[in-house]
């Protein structure tokens, strides 16, 4: 976000926190009406209109609520506290990291691979693209179960759905990036008579990063889409998504409410993470310029 | 010997001397290795005529290379396939099949391999032949694929409930296309498809109103990008608390998924045209609807389609996740989660099968809408 763009930004965000406020006072008064009604008291519509944005379980949360509801569930249980955000954003927060990280890993193993044998560019790279073409997250419940029956548990079946779906960006922004560099690069290489392990470590991987970088980001947010769909079937025991899950049998509207801010915290602070370590590494290696553009 | 030939030494040249050399070490490698597990077979299991066959379809294939890459690629991938027939026929009469079986396996499958390296090796400049080498390849390598799964199941008589047999898979779908249909028309025909359009449809429509004012774009743009990271899907209990348990609710996942993504495309794709093409149109008189319609939508197109595709997969995504909140008993979704419930496994892969195959064809349909509205864009016209 540049400076210019500061003002509009503000503007827009306020803009959304005034809708929101209206639309909670519009669908929460009905409820409003039938509790005055069945008490026969006739309040007046500017009290009902408070009493919308405080109530017990709203259908929509002001934002006020949501706000007070994680500042409470983050700062003032403790960490260790199985009512504390901060723990199930922990546990959610661990399993994708490791999702991201092992995906991460064979994305770019797959690539490298890719690139260098024609047989599997032709044969493995359309499946890839098609498996993603799955909606993979279907089966993250099968998985779960299936992977507590051969007696796999906690982190790691999670883990594994957070992996299939960030190792995709990585496999096509990094075949991309690796058969980046220039003809005339690639020939100067030769007329250095460098070896393959030399081409591909001081040529290939660096022209590389900018876009493992950018597809990096994308895999961030997925893997941690993957983790919170990965808790929903396991029963509700702890995390982000079961956080979803009980709150939407129980009728806890905040309770959801306030586990989708702190999941999207982390999912900007994530992304935001991954962009400031892949500036400055692309900065040092001098590519700061030749950023693409999303190499989706 | 191979150094000192001429027409290899111009080859070496003309794609890379490394290239060159690992593909004859590959080809070696791989037919060496074929020829051997079969040799092993034949030892250790006295499977006289299958072993022999394969050693000696190795050792020929070795000796075909030098004449035609595609001899050698039919010579390998028939041999492959006629032996994974025969394999597959004999999986369950062999109680616990015994090593030969395997060493069976291993070089039919590096003659498979061996098959996809040559048919990827083969340079044409006909179109017709390229692209039915392009369907070939990948066909061979998913065919193999299911090909070793069902092997491995069957052979290792790993446990029906982690891992069924494609074929059970298969048998199950035949079994029960009913269920399958319903649950195909209640999550894909209602909630994918209309959430898709109207998701896809008001992101359209705002990116071209906002289009218009400097100052929203600026102000909205950096708002869609945060929220297209967002684990959006999140909001699926929220939708079916508000929608009901049907599909409304399930759409209603599916166009706050898609929206944002389709918003933040189309403004970029409308700010694709250059200063020269906007100039050409102001010279002409052109008015902004004449603009919009001539010059920057066709422009925009390429990045709209890009959002229609990334869209098509989450919108299957965010249907299949919402019904885990809560369905009437149909769907795709519900299906899954019950069925896992039960250990019907074979049933959720068939369920994964409906759903694979609704996601390929939705994809394969707006990429082929994108060829024939996009045919000018330099990526169509390599």
């Amino acid at each position: 976000m540049n400076k210019s763009s500061f003002f509009p930004v503000m503007l827009v965000a306020f803009a959304i926190i005034v809708v929101w406020y209206s639309f909670t006072v519009v669908m929460n008064l009905p409820w409003e009406k039938s509790v005055a009604e069945r008490s026969g008291t006739t309040p007046s519509t500017m009290t009902m209109i408070r009493n919308t944005l405080q109530q017990e379980r709203p259908v929509l949360p002001a934002p006020h609520q949501v706000v007070t509801e994680v500042i409470n569930t983050t700062f003032k249980k403790k960490v260790t506290s199985k009512r504390s955000l901060v723990y199930h954003a922990g546990i959610t927060l661990s399993s994708s990291m490791l999702g991201f990280f092992m995906g991460t890993v064979l994305g770019i193993v797959l690539a490298v691979a890719i690139v260098y044998n024609e047989a599997l560019n032709k044969s493995l790279m359309p499946w890839i693209i098609a498996s993603q073409t799955i909606p993979i997250l279907a089966i993250a419940p099968m998985i779960i179960v299936v992977l507590n029956a051969i007696g796999v548990q906690g982190l790691l079946p999670k883990a594994f759905i957070s992996m299939y779906l960030s190792f995709f960006p990585v496999v096509v922004g990094m075949v991309k990036g690796l058969n980046s560099p220039d003809r005339s690069y690639l020939d100067l290489m030769r007329t250095y008579h460098a070896s393959a392990a030399q081409t591909f470590f001081k040529l290939r991987l660096p022209t590389s990063l900018p876009y493992l970088f950018t597809s990096m980001k994308i895999a961030v947010a997925t893997s941690l889409v993957g983790a919170i769909v990965a808790e929903l079937p396991t029963g509700a025991v702890a995390g982000l998504g079961a956080r979803l899950l009980a709150g939407s049998y129980y009728g806890q509207t905040i309770q959801i409410w306030s586990a989708l801010v702190v999941a999207s915290i982390i999912a900007a602070t994530l992304v935001m993470l991954v962009g400031i370590i892949g500036d400055w590494v692309n900065r040092r290696m001098g590519l700061a310029q030749s950023t693409p553009s999303g190499a989706h | 010997m191979a150094s000192a030939n001429p027409e290899i030494i111009h080859r070496a040249l003309e794609k890379g001397a490394v290239t060159a050399v690992r593909y004859r070490f590959m080809e070696r490698l791989l037919l060496v290795g074929a020829g051997v597990f079969g040799l092993l077979s034949l030892v250790t299991e006295g499977r006289l005529l299958l072993g022999l066959c394969l050693a000696l379809l190795s050792v020929s294939a070795y000796r075909s290379i030098k004449h035609s890459r595609l001899l050698t690629a039919a010579l390998t991938g028939l041999g492959s396939l006629f032996t994974a027939y025969v394999l597959l026929s004999f999986v369950d009469a062999v109680d616990n099949p015994a090593q030969g079986f395997w060493f069976q396996v291993i070089a039919s499958w590096l003659l498979a391999w061996m098959c996809v390296e040559q048919l990827a090796a083969i340079k044409t400049l006909s179109r017709i032949y390229a692209t039915a080498l392009n369907i070939l390849i990948p066909v061979l390598f998913g065919v193999w694929l299911l090909i070793l799964w069902e092997l491995l199941t069957r052979g290792f008589n790993v446990p029906q409930v982690l891992l069924p047999a494609p074929s059970l898979i298969a048998e199950r779908f035949v079994e029960s296309p009913h269920i399958l249909w319903a649950d195909f028309q209640q999550t894909f025909l209602k909630a994918v498809l209309i959430g898709y359009a109207l998701g896809c449809g008001a992101g359209f429509i705002i990116a071209i109103l906002i289009d218009r004012s400097p100052f929203l774009q600026r102000g909205l743009l950096p708002i869609g990008n945060l929220v297209s990271a967002l684990p959006i899907v999140g909001v699926a209990p929220i939708m079916v608390m508000w929608f009901g348990f049907d599909w409304p609710s399930k759409a209603a996942v599916v166009i706050i998924m898609t929206f944002f993504p389709m918003l933040v495309n189309t403004v970029a794709g409308l700010s694709a045209a250059g200063a020269m093409q906007h100039d050409l149109m102001k010279t002409y008189a052109a008015g902004y609807w004449q603009s919009l319609f001539k010059l920057r939508l066709p422009e925009a197109l390429p990045f709209i389609f890009n959002a229609l595709k990334i869209n098509s997969t989450l919108a299957m995504i965010g249907a299949i996740v919402a019904e885990f909140f809560g369905t009437p008993t149909v769907g795709m979704g519900f299906r899954i989660s019950t069925e896992v419930g039960r250990m019907n496994v074979d049933m959720v892969w068939a369920e994964i099968a409906v759903a694979a195959v609704a996601g390929s064809l939705f994809y394969g349909a707006i990429a082929l809408t994108e060829r024939v509205f996009t045919f000018w864009h330099p990526s169509n016209r390599s």
